[in-house]
């Protein structure tokens, strides 16, 4: 809790993190995806909108026949086949792990840190929590997919308009936590210390009270991005997500649906894909609040 | 007992304000016209300013809501821009599909999830606990439409046991009606077979930490008696409350399943009412859906004092 136990507890806190073996099988197969979603133009991809309407719903491991920049005739493998339009299913799969990862790693960071300042706030200032509280408890209220669902058709669908409306659902979560960390610290007496000395009430939240809702936050920030990630899957698969075109595994497995009974690679590959990425942040997530927060442990 | 009772229903009244408010809300701060929409586009703009008016769209945001609520509190819900029906109509016409659906996914949830969280407690520490445990972290990774698409790839193109989609009504006969009834369920299950079993593992590890389990097994009870009398029953409350915090995310999936099994349910009918910008519909879905979640929880807390008698506020 003190500054002085966070600072020489850091690096046995780095020790049992390398030690839990969730922790690490979860890591290594987000590096595999980040890894797949970065270098995805050298992983033997084309481009995965490139629409070739000669080779449509192939089987995977069907030989094209493509023209490469210069003219030259190539022969490309198919690995996962093709959609209905002809593209190389392989190509959307690889370039989708980027949406994804993006989505959840940019739903969590805001939401963690919207929701961070408002259950501050809400916390600390008795007047202002009654009004925050009960607009969180609203949202929450309302169930997720449903918010985000209705979210996307009134505001338009793109990318950004679904990291606002699935950061809208997780906010209240977060808030929630931090409030309630907040509200049990500062009844603390190092917090009345802190207070009787005059220390400033931002330099109070900032430096005293904020640093006791990190370490369950990191463990909450890790399964906001696994739920972020499944719901985007979810709104592009329904056809409300991002544009069709976008690869994204929802919007594969979208365009997979028509053919399902015929194709069902179409529906698995990206869906293998996401299972696995959201497995791997919850398993890191798992051994994180294993960690970091033994009392959640107990809860879940 | 009373005063609990009045005290948790007083609580709720200001959730489900709220949510009236947001669900309001939400069509208003949309960047579309709602005219506009019903006028088509090929409407001249004075046909829209009449629609306009008609609705009552050109007064304060104020009375708007008040005219709204009034309706609302009334059963009426408007008519839908797309069916051109009246919503109310619409829900009741898909409501017996969604409710089937989540109902029996409760009850598999429970049968499947409460015994397998029960012996991962009881074993606590040993394979059976890790399988039951790694089984739940999958529950909550795979998304719903994926644990659909192949359960129906197995059981109904692969072996052919089970119907692909669709939906066939409780009057039109019950096998038919449970069998396409059974892999939605299945599908839907999973997650929430995941969250009960780990809430059980749980609650049931505390409880047989007690003093009185000990006695239990001190005069002689069998291991059985012990873990359905004494240890299940102190462990009902957690286990019925996460029942209560699932129902948001049953919805969810009951959106989704709906989808991938094509069943004529409300989760479809939203998806529809979404991608057809029928605002007046998904504005009912999103109240009915959001008021029913708020009264299992209400319903679920009021129930304690049946499995508890020491929750007497």
């Amino acid at each position: 809790m003190s500054a002085v136990n966070a600072s020489s507890g850091r690096a046995s806190v780095w020790r049992s993190l390398v030690r839990s073996p969730s922790v690490m099988v979860g890591a290594a197969i987000l590096l595999c995806v980040l890894f797949i979603g970065l270098a995805a133009p050298f992983l033997h991809t084309m481009s995965p909108d490139e629409i070739n309407p000669s080779v449509r719903n192939k089987l995977p491991g069907y030989e094209s026949t493509l023209r490469d920049d210069e003219g030259n005739k190539i022969q490309f493998v198919h690995l996962m086949g093709t959609d209905s339009l002809g593209r190389d299913i392989y190509s959307r799969v690889v370039f989708g792990a980027r949406v994804s990862l993006l989505i959840g790693a940019t739903v969590a960071v805001m939401s963690a840190l919207i929701g961070l300042i408002l259950g501050l706030l809400a916390g600390y200032f008795r007047w202002l929590d009654a009004i925050v509280m009960r607009v969180m408890d609203g949202l929450m209220a309302i169930p997720a997919i449903l918010l985000a669902l209705s979210m996307v058709a009134l505001l338009n669908a793109g990318l950004s308009t679904v990291i606002l409306a699935i950061a809208i659902t997780e906010i209240p979560r977060v808030v929630r936590l931090v409030r309630s960390v907040v509200l049990s610290v500062r009844e603390e007496p190092y917090v009345e210390a802190a207070i009787s000395v005059g220390t400033p009430t931002p330099v109070l939240l900032v430096r005293h009270i904020l640093p006791n809702t990190i370490a369950p936050l990191i463990v909450q920030t890790t399964y906001i991005a696994a739920h972020a990630i499944l719901v985007e899957a979810v709104l592009s698969f329904l056809g409300v997500g991002i544009s069709p075109e976008t690869p994204t595994w929802g919007n594969i497995m979208a365009e997979g649906r028509a053919m399902f009974v015929l194709l069902p690679h179409n529906i698995f590959f990206p869906g293998v894909f996401l299972a696995v990425t959201v497995l791997a942040v919850n398993l890191f997530g798992d051994g994180l609040r294993d960690l970091l927060d033994p009392r959640m442990r107990k809860r879940l | 007992m009373f005063r609990y009772i009045s005290k948790r229903i007083f609580a709720t009244v200001p959730v489900m304000v709220m949510v009236v408010v947001l669900v309001f809300l939400m069509l208003r701060l949309s960047a579309a016209d709602p005219a506009a929409i019903i006028a088509g586009d090929n409407a001249t703009t004075e046909q829209i300013q009449d629609i306009r008016v008609k609705l009552g769209l050109d007064q304060p945001v104020l009375v708007q809501f008040g005219a709204w609520l009034t309706k609302v509190s009334t059963g009426n819900l408007g008519e839908s821009f797309f069916f051109k029906k009246q919503v109310s109509e619409l829900i009741l016409d898909r409501l017996e599909p969604t409710l089937s659906l989540a109902l029996c996914t409760i009850i598999l949830s429970v049968l499947i999830a409460v015994p397998l969280g029960v012996l991962a407690a009881y074993y606590t520490g040993t394979w059976i606990d890790r399988v039951v445990m790694g089984l739940a972290v999958l529950g909550f990774s795979i998304p719903v439409f994926v644990v659909g698409y192949l359960l129906m790839y197995v059981f109904s193109i692969e072996l052919s046991w089970l119907p692909v989609q669709g939906y066939q009504r409780l009057s039109e006969g019950f096998w038919g009606w449970l069998q396409k009834l059974l892999l939605p369920c299945f599908a839907l299950s999973a997650v929430y077979c995941a969250l009960i079993a780990r809430i059980t593992r749980t609650s049931v590890q505390e409880v047989l930490g007690e003093d009185y389990i000990r006695t239990a097994h001190a005069k002689g009870l069998t291991n059985k008696i012990v873990l359905m009398r004494h240890a299940l029953r102190n462990a009902a409350v957690p286990i019925v409350t996460v029942i209560g915090i699932g129902i948001a995310l049953l919805i969810g999936g009951v959106v989704v399943t709906e989808s991938v099994f094509s069943i004529p349910g409300l989760g479809r009918l939203t998806v529809d009412a979404v991608l057809a910008r029928d605002f007046p519909t998904v504005q009912a879905l999103v109240l009915l859906f959001s008021l029913t979640s708020v009264m299992v929880n209400l319903l679920i807390d009021l129930s304690y004092t049946l499995f508890d008698p020491r929750i007497r506020y």
